[in-house]
């Protein structure tokens, strides 16, 4: 297994609460590893140890490593922005930023000064693509992102991150506030990305997980539990735990 | 007694009938429109106002057309002159140079406070800007008195003349002091609280996941602020420089001590004004036998009051729009 996140011994504080205890992971290259847990149990914690969003919040402290390619991200000299781009987010709902669909995709393009004028046009039309979304806004490009449904805003947001060219895709139950058709679509744009990203997401729906998931990671309290191969856990799950949440006993 | 009056008693007889008599159901829509008209009193109290002013001011508007009221420049009230336009003028230069002055380092301040600063710093802040937002505007005059104006008169003004004056609205004429930079400077230090708490919370209501969204792709945190925090907030921030405004626009009394008080047109920073709240204050009550000099206070105040309404009204509503979205 090529690994291309490595937590190592990775704790994680709220205040004095340990929200992420010793946690030991890998999450493989181009693949879907699924993280699952009840709720509260450290999954988003998780993600934003990844990258680097933990610090955004007062109080936080982390131990231990994550090393991304072999690098350990929260080395001294490490540029959070280029952590942060290497690792696209998709949050639990969409964000539009406050400005033309257009340029919600060129905009970190543009803060990157990665591309402009007609590679500009061409990259954005190339990332709609990517999300599944430009047969829908070809002709508005230049209307307000806020107008679109909340199906459309989220798969818009996954072109915004696929635009400044990641290496990994972090989805933090990036379903959970669509319909049924919008959450198949994301599922389905997921499946296509990842022969090109690694890519980490977080379920709480057990069906979504067995759809996506080729790596499972099984959390509880912090701690992680069961991992291994999707098909293994899910099947022959080795920990009691394990067992009774994916029989939903809780 | 007539007809028409029994019937009110009838009417009137029964509804306190009714009223004692309700059922729960019945009381409860009592108490409801009670306090629907209580809460409208104040609604009432302003149109009472408005009407009020306006029939006081009918007087001086028989003896001359709005226009020349207001466009008038002249204030000659023996001669019964009664130009408005040295006044406004006035309002307008002290409560532009304020804000020339509080805008931006008021922007700058809600900033660090909602974006950079820990939650310490904020629990000190805050109650410190209420403080400042409570001291008595007397206070802030006599500040500018001691202050503001030696420091203008002494400091300020010959520099600006020795380095600036070709500038026109830069140029010196006016050696005490007193005058609309005085004035600007004392109002600018009085509506800052108040400017910087609205756009702190207008800031605050930003929604986190926004900002995320911004530093996910690799914006750094100032770069965020400028394209998304900002730009989703403007319209918020100008309604809080718009109420800021209003208020400069009414404040009286710290104005009034240190702008001079001469009713000319000004043509540059550092001459002295007259706006129009210090007309009202200084002239009402004193300067009443002269005819229609009433009505034309009147007037002033009307002009003030609607300005002041208009402005209040716009920028609320649009910050109400925005506490609403960010509920959402
Ligand atoms: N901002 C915060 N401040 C304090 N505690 C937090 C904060 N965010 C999360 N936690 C705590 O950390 C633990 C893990 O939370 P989280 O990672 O959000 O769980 P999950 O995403 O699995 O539901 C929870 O016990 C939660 O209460
Ligand atoms: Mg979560």
């Amino acid at each position: 297994m090529d690994s291309h996140v490595q937590t190592i011994d990775l704790n994680a504080f709220y205040g004095n609460t340990a929200a992420l205890k010793n946690v030991n992971l890998e999450f493989p290259k181009r693949q879907i590893t699924v993280i699952m847990g009840p709720s509260g149990c450290g999954k988003t914690t998780l993600l934003k140890t990844i990258n680097r969003f933990l610090e955004l919040t007062d109080g936080t402290r982390i131990s231990g490593k994550v090393l991304i390619d072999g690098e350990n991200i929260y080395a001294p000299n490490v540029d959070v922005t280029e952590i942060r781009k290497k690792a696209g987010l998709l949050a639990q709902r969409p964000y539009p930023l406050p400005m033309s669909i257009y340029d919600n995709v060129a905009y970190g393009l543009r803060i990157h000064n990665m591309k402009r004028g007609h590679d500009l046009d061409n990259a954005v039309e190339h990332h709609l693509r990517e999300a599944g979304l430009w047969d829908e806004v070809k002709d508005r490009l230049r209307s307000p992102a806020t107008g679109l449904s909340i199906g459309q805003q989220q798969r818009l947001c996954l072109a915004r991150g696929l635009a400044v060219e990641p290496e990994m895709l972090l989805g933090d139950e990036p379903t959970s506030a669509l319909d049924p058709i919008s959450a198949q679509r994301i599922e389905q744009r997921l499946l296509d990305l990842k022969n090109e990203y690694t890519i980490v997401l977080v379920t709480h729906i057990l069906r979504q997980a067995k759809r996506l998931a080729d790596y499972v990671v099984f959390m509880y309290l912090g701690e992680v539990v069961e991992c291994g191969p999707a098909q293994q856990v899910f099947e022959n799950p080795q920990q009691e735990r394990t067992r009774a949440y994916l029989e939903g006993q809780f | 007694m007539n007809n028409s009056k029994t019937a009110w008693f009838k009417t009137f007889y029964n509804q306190i009938r009714s009223l004692l008599t309700l059922s729960r159901g019945g009381k409860e829509r009592f108490t409801e429109k009670l306090f629907l008209s209580i809460s409208l009193l104040p609604v009432l109290l302003i149109v009472l106002l408005v009407v009020a002013l306006w029939l006081r001011t009918q007087p001086i508007l028989e003896t001359q057309s709005i226009w020349s009221l207001l466009l008038g420049q002249t204030w000659h009230p023996i001669k019964s002159q009664f130009g408005f336009l040295p006044f406004i003028a006035g309002t307008m230069w002290v409560t532009i140079v304020a804000m020339v002055f509080a805008v931006p380092v008021c922007l700058l301040s809600a900033i660090y406070l909602s974006e950079y600063a820990r939650a310490s710093m904020r629990m000190i802040m805050k109650p410190l800007l209420d403080l400042l937002a409570a001291i008595p505007s007397v206070v802030y005059g006599v500040w500018g008195m001691l202050a503001i104006v030696p420091w203008v008169q002494n400091t300020f003004a010959p520099f600006m003349n020795k380095c600036f004056s070709y500038i026109p609205f830069f140029a010196v004429n006016n050696p005490t002091g007193f005058g609309i930079m005085a004035g600007g400077l004392v109002l600018a230090v009085m509506v800052a609280p108040f400017i910087i708490a609205i756009t702190y919370e207008v800031l605050q209501a930003v929604p986190t996941g926004l900002r995320q969204a911004s530093l996910a792709v690799g914006a750094t945190q100032w770069e965020t602020i400028k394209y998304i925090v900002m730009r989703q907030s403007l319209p918020g921030v100008i309604a809080g420089v718009v109420l800021g405004a209003s208020r400069a626009l009414g404040e009286t009394m710290a104005v009034l001590m240190v702008v001079g008080n001469v009713a000319h047109m000004p043509t540059s920073i550092f001459d002295a004004a007259y706006p129009l709240p210090a007309l009202i204050a200084n002239n009402y009550g004193e300067m009443l036998t002269i005819p229609l000099y009433d009505a034309a206070l009147m007037g002033a105040a009307l002009i003030l009051l609607l300005v002041v309404l208009v402005f209040n009204i716009l920028s609320t509503l649009i910050l109400r729009r925005i506490v609403r979205r960010s509920r959402r």
